[in-house]
Parts: structure tokens; sequence; C-alpha cells
């Protein structure tokens, strides 16, 4: 077990994890055009622990036939969801693309769906939209807009299969309030790139959670820049890899501007001899941004033997002038002890093992605050757990 | 009427300097109804003793038996030996994060019986024992053991001793690190599941204290691995006059 606490830790530019990167987070290029991102390698900073053989598909430069199949709820007044071209979207993305994947998908998506919530509109009901895979090669723009003093539930659910590349701007004007729930649950073949932009507004509130279960490969990097003061962004993911599975989830929260708040939770269990993981959370902490409040956390549980969960935490700031800072990691194995003691009052092997990982995700589930997605998750972390049950016998 | 029968037990644990022999042959018979305080100092065997009746993986039995009414409970696994009516109040209990006290204890309580609970009489049943153990309802709400203080945990144990109702309980070492308080409030539960299930008690503890509110029928004084002397509670009244000196010069 490695665990690294750094409550509050004060200035330290160097203060990193892993390999310290040659310049700052915030050089990274970002552009809609691709030639600035050369193929990936699989050796570069962003993509050393990626599964860059299953994506090389969503590195291609050329048109792609396939298409998600859209569900949408109904949209009460407010709410407008419809397609704008490919010029206007990317002029409407929050930020350019931070990969090749992404570059192409803004590039290749043939148009852009725009999902906007007018200024001051209050939506009670979650808004879900169902995105189905029916194979094929799929490049996807989405934005998501946000306007003045306006709230809502987004839940966008994958299923099916594809291989997908994607772009998601979320802009969040001043004091608007979005809680954004993205469930990656793909079939077994699925392969998913995605880049998830945020801009946050003066005063304005993001919840973002992230659930990915299912998909062979599933890659979701996810970006939050503060662009107004006293905004705040909670960032929750729940993922859970099986044998074959390979699921990485990188983070980058920008404070740019004094006030902010940032949170960041992610949970991970691991469960098959080729089972792997990856989390990077980026923080910076520039020097503008004063009295910033930010702290991230990563959890995994390892749950047999040869699964692979790699951690990567790094914050860089530039600034003492800060509430707090800090960042926590740990992967742990199963714990044995937990096992014996509630063995010991009677619970099954299995049972046991099942109270301990919904008890690992409990908190997390209920940060969702979407109650039928919170049930789905429970049933499917159930099935998750059948699912390791079976591979332990198969041992 | 049950009989907990341990016969010339041998243990051993692995450690990094090898194999080491903790017991070295224990006997003891426990019936229903009696209370069996097991003292002696630390390092003595005591807890090994415990946790290789409840069957933790660490220890490893080389020789001799334990049963219960006949039955081996070597042989059965950690939750068998639960459901047949064995139960370990643990010195230091384990934290299950996110598992809420009312759903573990609605499990094990599922788990011992072979069915569901009946709603309404649990939910009284969990409640009076709550109040008897003066905790607050709103313990069922927080995770097992979670950011419990010392004498939460310890009457967490009792709580679900009370509630699982077993035909012997091994509580080992209950009472330490207890203020008088919670000394008080803890052994009133074992007393009262004596008075009702008739429960057998292996009482394993360092100090003589608790035998002040839980009185032992035999005393015996385990030193390296064996039991050295045995008798009644007036042996535990000599040992909280002379300690284990006595022994250890011996040993």
């Amino acid at each position: 077990m490695t665990v690294t606490d750094h409550t509050q830790a004060t200035a330290d530019a160097a203060h990193s994890h892993g390999i310290i990167p040659d310049k700052s987070r915030a050089d990274r290029p970002t552009s809609f055009d691709v030639d600035v991102f050369p193929v990936p390698t699989g050796r570069e900073e962003n993509w050393r622990f990626s599964a860059v053989r299953d994506l090389k598909p969503l590195f291609a430069d050329e048109a792609a036939d396939g298409h998600l199949e859209w569900t949408t709820s109904d949209l009460p007044e407010g709410v407008s969801l419809v397609e704008v071209p490919v010029d206007e979207a990317q002029a409407r993305s929050v930020r350019a693309p931070g990969d090749r994947a992404s570059a192409i998908a803004a590039k290749r998506s043939g148009g852009a769906m725009a999902l906007t919530i007018a200024a001051n509109t209050v939506v009670e009901e979650p808004i879900t939209i169902d995105l189905n895979g029916t194979g094929g090669d799929v490049r996807g723009h989405l934005l998501v807009e946000i306007g003045q003093s306006a709230e809502a539930t987004v839940v966008i659910t994958r299923t099916g299969t594809a291989r997908y590349s994607e772009l998601v701007s979320v802009d969040l004007k001043d004091n608007s309030g979005l809680n954004l729930v993205l469930l990656q649950q793909w079939d077994e073949d699925a392969v998913h790139a995605g880049e998830v932009v945020a801009r946050l507004g003066r005063d304005s509130r993001l919840r973002g959670t992230v659930v990915t279960l299912g998909g062979k490969v599933v890659r979701l990097n996810t970006s939050a820049a503060f662009a107004g003061e006293g905004a705040s962004v909670d960032l929750f993911g729940l993922y859970f890899a099986d044998s074959g599975q390979h699921q990485e989830h990188q983070l980058f929260v920008d404070h740019a501007v004094p006030k902010c708040t940032s949170r960041v939770t992610y949970k991970g269990a691991l469960a098959g001899k080729t089972a792997r993981s990856v989390w990077i959370g980026d923080v910076l902490i520039r020097a503008a941004a004063e009295g910033t409040d930010t702290y991230e956390l990563n959890r995994n549980l390892v749950l047999t033997d040869g699964a692979r969960a790699d951690s990567v935490p790094n914050l860089e700031i530039e600034t003492g002038e800060i509430e707090g800072a800090g960042h926590a990691s740990a992967t742990g194995r199963f714990d044995e002890e937990q096992m014996f003691y509630l063995r010991s009052r009677g619970i099954s092997e299995e049972q046991a093992r099942k109270l301990v990982v919904r008890g690992f995700f409990a908190d997390l589930i209920h940060e969702i605050g979407v109650p039928a997605v919170e049930e789905s998750l429970m049933r499917q972390i159930d099935l998750e757990i059948a699912h390791v049950e079976e591979e332990l016998e198969n041992e | 009427m049950s009989t907990l029968e341990i016969r010339n037990l041998h243990v051993t644990v692995e450690t990094p300097e090898g194999t080491k022999e903790i017991l070295k042959g224990v006997d003891l018979t426990i019936n229903s109804g009696e209370t069996h305080a097991i003292m002696g100092p630390n390092g003595s065997g005591k807890s090994t003793l415990a946790y290789s009746i409840a069957g933790h993986p660490k220890y490893e039995i080389t020789e001799g038996s334990v049963t219960l009414d006949g039955e081996d409970v070597l042989e059965m696994s950690v939750d068998e030996r639960a459901k047949a009516g064995l139960f370990l109040a643990m010195q230091y209990p384990v934290e299950v994060p996110g598992v809420s006290v009312s759903n573990f204890l609605r499990t094990a309580k599922t788990a011992i019986d072979g069915e569901a609970p009946k709603l309404r009489t649990w939910v009284k049943d969990v409640k009076g024992a709550m109040e008897n153990l003066r905790m607050d309802p709103s313990f069922g709400e927080r995770g097992v053991n979670e950011g419990f203080s010392g004498g939460e945990k310890k009457r967490h144990e009792i709580l679900q001793m009370e509630l699982l109702q077993p035909k012997i309980s091994i509580l080992d070492e209950t009472d330490s690190g207890l203020d008088v308080d919670a000394l008080r409030i803890v052994s009133e539960g074992v007393n009262r599941a004596k008075d009702n299930t008739g429960l057998g008690v292996m009482l394993i503890t360092h100090y003589t204290r608790i035998l002040r509110y839980i009185k032992p029928d035999y005393v015996h004084v385990f030193v390296n691995g064996r039991v050295a002397e045995e008798g009644g509670p007036e042996l535990a009244e000599r040992l909280e006059a002379e300690g284990y000196d006595r022994y250890l010069a011996s040993a």
C-alpha cells in the first residue's frame, strides 16, 4: 500500500509526484488544428500509461462513417438541443482540444449537438441523453451551455459499441450550476477517448461525475478552468476494471483566478489479471489565484492478483497565498482483516466482499445526487462483484 | 446446553524469524452458563487462543482439537463457526467504511439465522439493545467502527453479541482501555446475555477489575502458551494482590 497525503501543502513550485513534467501543465498545446498533435507513440507525458495500440483508430484523421443513436428526455422550456455546424461548434467551444483524438473528433464530427439552458432557467428534473453505439468509427462534439443563473442536471449514458472519440465543451456562465453525469456503460469491445473541457464563470458551480464500468478501453480527460472568482468544482469518478479493461481518467483543474474551490474524488476497484486503471490528477494554482482551496483524492481497491492501478497526483503551486492545497493517493489490496471481521459474524465470504466493495463506493455514489442513477449504479456494482466471484473461482 | 471443548491445542504463527509456536497444549472446557476468566501476562497466548478458535487465517493449528457440542470446529470456515454458535468480541474491532451498522447487523443476523429477521421485531430488538448499552440511535447510520471511540467499539461488539445470541462467546480484552462507566455498561450487557440465553463465556483479560462486574466461575492463568494454574474466583483475588511475577519467575 502506498499513501501520499499532503494536506495544506504550502507554496512549492516543484511539488509533484511521478515524473516531473519538464514544463508547467499550462504549457501543453491546445488547438483545433489536428497537425499540432503528432500521432501518439505512448512515450509522451500524457499518453505514457494509455492503451495507445487500442486507441490507434482514433488517431486517424479521416472521415468516420458511424454515428451514435440519440435518445433524449423531453426538454422543458428554456432548454434546447440543436445541431450546429463544425465551424460554429469550434467557435463556441470553451477551449480548443488538448490532444489528437479530441482534435480529430471536433474536426470530423460532421456538426456538433448543442444543449443550451437559457439564463435564469432552473430545470428540476434531470435531462437524460442516451447515446447508443452500433459499431464503427464515430466522432462526436457536444456543447453544454448553461446560461447565467441557470441550473440543471444532465445525465449522459453511453451504451452499445463504437470506436468513439469526442470533445465535450461545458460552458458555465456566471452564477450558474450544472450537475453533469457521464456514464460509460459500453459493451465490452467499445473504445472511447473523450475530452471534457469546462470553463467556469464567476460564482458558478460544477459538479461532474464520471462512472466508467464498461468498454474495452476508456480514456476520459476532464479539464476545468476557472474564469471568474468565487466558482467551485467537484469532480467525482467511479470505475471498476475487469480483466481486459483499460480505464484511464486524467484530470486538470486550472486555478487561474482568486477564491475558487476544487475537489477531485476518484475511486476505482480492479479485478482480474489484466485489469488496468490509470488516474492522473493535475492541479495548477497560478500566481493570480490567491485564496484557492483545492484537494484531490484517488483511491484504488485491488481485489485480485495481477491487476494494476497507476495513480499520479500532481500539484503545481505558483502562489503561497492560498487557503489550502492537498492531495492523497492510495492503492490497497483487499483487506483480509475486514473480511475476517465480517465472516466472524456469520457473513459468507461472497457477501462480505460485496459489503466491503459497496461500502468503498457508497459515499461516492451518494454524491451523484440523481436517485435513479444511484440505485442503478449500486445494482451494476453488485453485478461487477458477482463477476469477480466468477473470476476467483476460475483461478 | 452447549459445550466448547479444547484439547491439547498447539498453534503456530509465521514471523519474520520463522515459525513460532504460541500455544503449547491448551486444555479447556466451557459449558453453557459458565464464565471462565483467562488471565495472564502480555504475550502469553491469550489472544492467539481467541483468534484460533474463531478461525483467523494467520494462525495454524498443528495439534489438538476444538469441538462445539461434538462438532469439529477446526474443520469449519470462519462464518460456519459463527453460525455454529461461536462469537468473538475483538480487542481491536476492524473498520468497514461505508457499511452502516444497521445494515451490518441485519446482514449478520440473517446469515446466522438462515433467514431475514421479522422487520418489526428486529427494529425493536436493535433499538432496545442499543438503549441498554446507552448507544444513541444515530449509531445505526454510522459506518461499522468508522471513527468510533474505544468505548463505542467495545459497546458495538457487545451489541452484536446480544443480538446474534451465540452459544459461547469469547471476549478478548473487552475491558482494556475502558473507563469505569463504559466497563460497567459493557459488563451489564454480558451479564444480560448470560441471564437471557445461558451464554457460556471465555473472558480474556489482563486486569482483574472486570471480574468485579462479571463474576467468573473458573479462573485459568495462562503463561507461555499453557494453562499454568486453575482455580475458582479466589485465584483472581490472589492475582490482584500478587500479579503475575510468581509465574514468570518459574517460566
